[in-house]
């Protein structure tokens, strides 16, 4: 009975440390340097808007304001895009050599400031500071560092052809990850000497004016990047501005297809990075405590703020009950609470909306049949916060299987062989991202032939890298971010 | 012993279009009626509907695997047979082509250049992979590799100048990189493509990979922008279907391509070449893990 237990992992082993004692805080107290009030970076300025409005940036850890952020209307994105088509022509005659140099500037600046960032990052956004610390601020550094290599090898990117910037490339950008998102678009626009309107997302607008600040630091010339805040009407001003050569944008599948449409009687070119229900994969000959971990990984990574999370898990039938049982105890050891502290693993979710979009989906998994489990944890009292949440007995129909839910809830779907296995991932609109766990490397590259996604990660999952090109088949977009294909999405090719 | 001084009534062929690797009406049993450039009736020509492209789709998503799954090897092999057909042939289609008011010497041109073409791209079917996709250097114990996949199903909406030319260039970056094409047809000199298909089902290619339909665009646009499984759209086409192509591909986040040539610039080398197949393919990137 004992040894069965064992086996299964049963409800209460390995888990009598976690009721042991008590975590102290653990608090990251670097300064983040915030300013009570944010203007647009137009020009290589701070600039009040003509709008005259204003919105604030609220902590949704605790529902404190942070910060006020001023509010582009028609006329500010306007200018932005004035200066930025002013800067075009210097910007793009000048040796790719000296473009890199201001990229590996900016990627410079921001590893000086690393701390400061990740805290204001953590602050605006609600995510845990151990990932804007150790992914974040040092993925955005990475790519800046990256791409600015680039710069002055243009002539290698796309043989037979010349590559030629495209003029001014609008960009709007997610809040699940502003900073990261932020670079991903810049540089490889920048490297390739466009220049830049860019809207951060609403919630999430600090860091991208605290680069604003760095740029000025490295004496990027004015008007190359502009940033202009504000919501969804912003970015439909800045996605739908005549200015714009080209547009790309991260965000929901559903504001994808509305760009798409608002933009039907232009030739603009596009790149659209939109949602995703990431099928995680899990064979029986997998090594099984890494795949939980890379299951947590997948799904409670940024609170499940993930285009490609891994949303929908796959597990192989003669596991599945080993897989979960693991799986619970893992959630119970899960630390949910203050995103500033070191401690956390599971901040705070960025918004009271999507919170509400997180509590209406997990309501709909639990109508429609599916068996919840959240472990016991205390959530802070203020701010917006969400349990780590597993479904068990998941069937493709419900909405928990199909749909993005953007937080930390698991679907869980069993199979049998492989080729189900194919099916089932596959089922959907989506095609981001997938995982797949096995001991075999025949079949990790007979599933990634299979899946249809554009990112495979076999033996892990959520890994990035600067050279690794990132997007989606199907509804979860088309273009590529990352490595020379990405860099090529942002070329006119003569 | 003499026979009496007859004529011999020719034999006319009754046009139809090629779908899944027969020959066949339109389901609806329309026709619409195409003189040559004298004005003389020439034929019959099946007016597609709706429903015949959806069977179109049909057709190509279940030939789309098996081709996608051919080696590169293979397909360049069998577009280039294709070119060995087109040539042994090219008489019968310059012939077509003046008669339907194409100058001599551009249908003559237009046939080589477009024979050149499908050989062009039957060199690229083994050759486009290492050119577009890569090893990675990330920065972890990972083999990360980038590597194309075929999208699927690419609808086509040929030019109607010209006409044959245009469609060949279009179809051939498509298949070679293994996707499969639903291709309409100049709307006004259709038959060159309904020659094009019977060349098509003597040139190994297996049937469904290329289906062409004959009718008209203000008919078939519309389904060419929505249907779901189209996964991406290849057009020549004007400010309107250009505005409503992009419209429906909304709806399933469709890939468009449009080509902006026009006339003898399809002539050039330059309307040839690797964008062509990197725009109708996807880019996969796998993280192996390294050591065990």
């Amino acid at each position: 009975m004992a040894a069965t237990r064992k086996n299964s992992g049963g409800p209460r082993s390995g888990l009598i440390f976690g009721d042991l004692w008590e975590f102290d805080p653990a608090p990251e107290t670097a300064d983040p340097k915030l300013k009570a009030r944010y203007d647009l970076f137009i020009g290589g300025r701070f600039v009040r808007p003509r709008s005259g409005r204003t919105f604030d940036s609220v902590n949704p850890a605790n529902e404190t304001k942070l910060a006020e952020i001023a509010l582009a209307g028609p006329a500010d994105v306007d200018a932005a895009y004035k200066a930025a088509a002013g800067a075009f022509r210097p910007w793009s005659a000048m040796p790719g050599r000296e473009r890199g140099k201001y990229l590996y500037r900016i990627a410079r600046l921001l590893q000086d400031r690393a701390r400061e960032f990740a805290v204001a990052e953590t602050l605006d956004g609600g995510k845990p500071i151990r990932e804007s610390r150790d992914f974040d601020v040092p993925m955005a550094a990475a790519h800046f560092f990256y791409h600015a290599g680039w710069a002055d090898k243009l002539e290698y990117v796309a043989p037979g052809r010349v590559a030629q910037p495209l003029g001014v490339v609008g960009q709007v950008i997610p809040w699940n990850f502003p900073l990261l998102m932020l670079a991903w678009k810049l540089a490889p626009a920048l490297a390739m000497g466009n220049c830049v309107v860019l809207k951060p997302a609403e919630t999430t607008s600090i860091t991208a004016l605290k680069l604003a600040e760095i740029l000025q630091d490295a004496e990027l010339p004015p008007g190359v990047v502009n940033f202009v805040t504000g919501a969804g009407e912003t970015g439909a001003a800045v996605m739908g501005h005549p200015g714009a050569a080209k547009v790309a944008f991260t965000g929901s599948t559903e504001v994808g297809k509305a760009i798409m449409r608002q933009l039907a009687g232009t030739d603009r070119k596009m790149t659209m990075e939109l949602g995703g229900k990431a099928a995680n994969v899990v064979f029986d000959d997998a090594p099984i405590d890494q795949a939980v971990e890379g299951i947590v990984n997948g799904i409670f990574f940024n609170q499940g703020h993930v285009c490609c999370a891994g949303s929908r898990l796959l597990v192989h039938e003669p596991v599945a009950e080993q897989v979960i049982s693991k799986l619970r105890n893992r959630l119970r050891v899960l630390r949910v609470g203050d995103p500033l502290d070191k401690n956390t693993d599971l901040g705070a979710i960025n918004s009271r909306e999507q919170l509400g979009r997180i509590r209406r989906l997990v309501a709909s998994g639990v109508r429609e049949g599916a068996l919840m489990y959240q472990p016991p944890c205390r959530l802070p009292e203020r701010g917006f916060y969400f349990p780590p949440t597993l479904f068990t007995r998941v069937t493709q129909s419900h909405r928990i299987a199909r749909e993005e839910i953007f937080g930390p809830v698991l679907s869980i779907l069993t199979f049998r062989t492989v080729d189900e296995a194919i099916e089932k991932a596959n089922n959907t609109p989506y095609g981001l991202s997938a995982g797949v766990w096995t001991d075999k490397g025949s079949r990790i590259l007979r599933m990634s032939t299979e899946l249809k996604a554009g990112v495979v990660w076999a033996n892990t999952f959520n890994k990035f890298d600067p050279s690794s090109p990132f997007g989606g088949y199907k509804e979860s977009g088309f273009g590529r971010e990352g490595g020379r294909q990405g860099l090529l999405d942002y070329a006119h090719l003569a | 012993m003499s026979t009496p001084a007859v004529n011999r009534i020719p034999v006319t062929k009754t046009p139809k279009v090629y779908i899944g690797g027969a020959f066949v009406r339109s389901e609806s049993a329309r026709t619409f009626k195409v003189s040559d450039a004298a004005g003389a009736f020439f034929a019959n020509i099946p007016q597609c509907t709706r429903k015949d492209l959806r069977n179109a789709v049909e057709a190509a998503a279940k030939a789309g695997p098996g081709w996608a799954k051919r080696s590169p090897y293979n397909r360049a092999q069998i577009l280039y047979r294709l070119a060995e057909m087109l040539e042994a042939r090219s008489g019968e289609l310059v012939t077509s082509l003046v008669r339907f008011g194409a100058r001599e010497a551009d249908a003559a041109r237009g046939m080589s250049v477009g024979v050149d073409r499908l050989i062009h791209y039957a060199g690229w079917a083994d050759k486009y992979e290492q050119l577009l996709g890569s090893v990675n250097p990330v920065a972890s114990a990972h083999f990360n590799f980038t590597v194309t996949e075929p999208m699927g199903v690419v609808g086509i909406i040929a030019p109607d100048s010209p006409p044959l030319l245009g469609l060949l260039s279009m179809l051939a970056p498509v298949i070679a990189c293994g996707n499969t094409v639903v291709a309409l047809a100049s709307e006004k000199t259709p038959y060159p493509a309904i020659l094009l298909g019977e060349m098509l089902a003597t040139s190994d290619l297996p049937g469904g990979v290329v289906n062409i339909l004959t009718g008209f665009r203000r008919e078939l646009v519309p389904t060419f922008a929505t249907h779901a499984h189209i996964r991406a759209i290849y057009a020549s086409a004007g400010a309107d279907d250009r505005k409503a192509l992009r419209l429906g591909a909304a709806a399933s986040v469709k890939r468009v391509r449009f080509t902006d040539l026009a006339g003898r610039e399809w002539f050039s080398d330059s309307a040839q070449g690797l964008e062509a197949i990197r725009d109708f393919v996807e880019l996969k990137t796998t993280w192996h893990p390294i050591g065990s």
